[in-house]
């Protein structure tokens, strides 16, 4: 019944043990928590904004809840998750330093996923048109954009040890918006990968 | 309402069940005894060999047992239930799938005991006679008819309004026989808001002359008194949006102002008319009653409720609150402090603000979006 998962959350999606309690952060139409349910049993929690598409996924028999992630985030018990996932949502998050501190909280380990803003074409576009670049991954206009936010790979790096994470798995990887196939990028990464994806695991102190 | 005049009519019979004789009566809330307790139902569907198959449907505090279809009494021009939209066969209450059972509140007047009933040591109605009754007591009566129809697993509790009241009661006094529940339009209590509206009703009625401290049935009845709190209620249950789209400053069948105190508007000459057709079918005590139950019910100071839903942890019970855009009443903000208190308490919740311009009223009419939202969702229930 499930549809082919975008390339992306597949590689998300194989980083999920069986039965693990999954929290999405902007499930959307819930294609990612439909699959894990199908497919690995888990305990699924989504977040989605959106009404409609909160309703869908209700509708679809998953839990969801309609509201803001950053807000919705707050109310969890210590230890609820074992996974959080923030796919493709990191952009658009006005605090994201607060909101992985608590994510730290919440969730054993986090999934984060963003498209990479030092890819070669973006940085071409900047370089030799001057304008704020525009790519398949990032499509919008500098005054209509809901990603308020670039992000590269370096830098997700550099952030993510300094709200105290430290990375167990990356995958840097090369794929069209909407695409069910890539492939995973092994060098030059932040240059030649659309978007990144990290496993992260709050640092034992 | 729209009817499908293809479809044969369902035709469902009210049904009784009475319990609590004395020297057993019912114990309440407050503290006091009652019996015996008459409870008017009815039930739609086939329950199944496992008896898990039951959704029970909670009314809000107008409402009757007489949730779908029409009775076997109902002309051609009858309203069907007050649910038609969502419960009957193939809608999203299922009554090809479900046992749906619906039953009158304790305290009401379509059939189950309230203050106009006979009190069996007077022999005359109860009026003020009749021992407050809260949420929980008319959770306990309905507890009752479930263990008289040997039904002790409930695949969904759902209702809104007071309704919704009852469901979140059944989550705290018995979680171990609800395994899910849709709580809609609802609140963990009322604000003070709420209260007041009810309050202005109350004072409506006990200020008629008519009402005579309760005691005026096979009298004429404080029916002006109860129009008013009617009218009032209906202003809740709508929204300043709905009110401009329905009625604006429209004049009622005339161009200009009478400059009289006539209904002029609109919306005076819709008020007046729901006022005098709830006095038809409505008692003033019962709403007196019922009102206050709802008022009292605090699922959050425990006043009235033995438990609160932070004790709920150890039974798993799968939670889909709704809200609408545009309610009043209970505003999303109540529909959120309950998901909080849900999440908090570790519970598996489900939480959807419905886009509607209908005020409170929106869960009683006809939407897609809430059927869909809930079949889907009763689909995802596990089993026992």
């Amino acid at each position: 019944m499930t549809e082919a998962l975008r390339f992306d959350l597949q590689i998300i999606a194989s980083w999920i043990e069986p039965e693990a309690r999954v929290l999405d952060l902007g499930c959307g139409n819930g294609v990612l928590l439909s699959w894990l349910k199908d497919h690995k049993n888990i305990h699924g929690t989504g977040i989605e904004q959106d009404k409609d598409k909160a309703a869908n996924c209700i509708a679809r028999g998953l839990t969801v809840l309609q509201g803001d992630l950053s807000r919705e985030v707050q109310d969890y018990p210590d230890n609820s998750f074992d996974y959080v996932i923030l796919s493709q949502t990191l952009q658009q998050v006005y605090e994201p330093a607060t909101l992985l501190s608590m994510l730290a909280r919440i969730g054993r380990r986090v999934i984060v996923s963003f498209p990479n803003f030092s890819h070669y074409s973006i940085r071409l576009q900047l370089l030799i048109r001057g304008q704020a670049p525009k790519n398949e991954q990032l499509p919008y206009s500098w005054y209509d954009t809901p990603n308020i936010r670039v992000i590269t790979l370096e830098d997700f790096r550099k952030f993510s040890s300094e709200v105290g994470y430290k990375i167990i798995k990356e995958a840097a990887i090369n794929t069209h918006h909407h695409d069910t196939q890539g492939h995973i990028v092994h060098w030059l990464t932040n240059l030649r990968a659309t978007y990144g994806i990290f496993l992260i695991e709050k640092q034992v102190l | 309402m729209t009817t499908n005049k293809q479809q044969p009519r369902i035709v469902v019979e009210q049904q009784f069940f009475t319990f609590a004789e004395p020297p057993n009566q019912m114990l309440l809330e407050s503290g006091a005894r009652l019996g015996p307790v008459t409870i008017a139902y009815e039930t739609y569907g086939q329950l199944n060999t496992n008896r898990d198959n039951v959704i029970l449907i909670t009314h809000a505090f107008s409402g009757d047992s007489h949730v779908s279809g029409y009775l076997p009494g109902d002309g051609e021009d009858a309203k069907p239930g007050w649910w038609d939209s969502l419960v009957g066969p193939g809608k999203g209450i299922d009554s090809n799938r479900y046992f749906v059972i619906c039953s009158n509140i304790l305290g009401s007047c379509m059939g189950s005991t309230g203050p106009a009933s006979i009190n069996p040591k007077t022999k005359k109605p109860f009026g003020l006679d009749f021992p407050m009754v809260t949420i929980g007591d008319m959770v306990d009566a309905q507890k009752a008819l479930m263990d008289h129809l040997q039904i002790s697993s409930l695949l969904t509790v759902v209702g809104g309004s007071v309704g919704g009241m009852q469901v979140l009661e059944w989550c705290v006094r018995y979680p171990e026989m609800v395994r899910s529940a849709v709580p809609l339009a609802t609140t963990m209590r009322h604000s003070a808001l709420a209260i007041a509206f009810n309050e202005v009703a109350r004072q409506s009625i006990m200020a008629d002359p008519n009402w005579n401290r309760g005691d005026y049935y096979g009298k004429e009845g404080p029916d002006l008194g109860l129009a008013i709190a009617r009218m009032i209620g209906h202003v809740t249950y709508l929204s300043d949006e709905a009110m401009r789209q329905k009625f604006g400053r429209r004049l009622q069948d005339k161009r200009d102002f009478s400059f009289g105190f006539d209904a002029d508007f609109q919306v005076e000459s819709y008020l007046r008319y729901q006022g005098s057709k709830f006095v038809r079918r409505f008692d003033a005590n019962s709403l007196l009653y019922i009102t206050k139950a709802a008022d009292y019910f605090d699922l959050v100071d425990k006043q009235t409720t033995r438990e609160s839903l932070h004790d709920l942890a150890e039974d798993a019970i799968k939670f889909l609150v709704i809200s609408y855009s545009s309610d009043w009443l209970y505003p999303t903000y109540h529909a959120r402090e309950l998901v909080q208190s849900l999440k908090r308490s570790g519970q598996d919740v489900s939480f959807c603000e419905i886009e509607a311009n209908c005020g409170h009223d929106a869960f009683l009419i006809p939407d897609e979006r809430l059927s869909n939202l809930i079949s889907g969702f009763l689909e995802g229930v596990p089993n026992d």
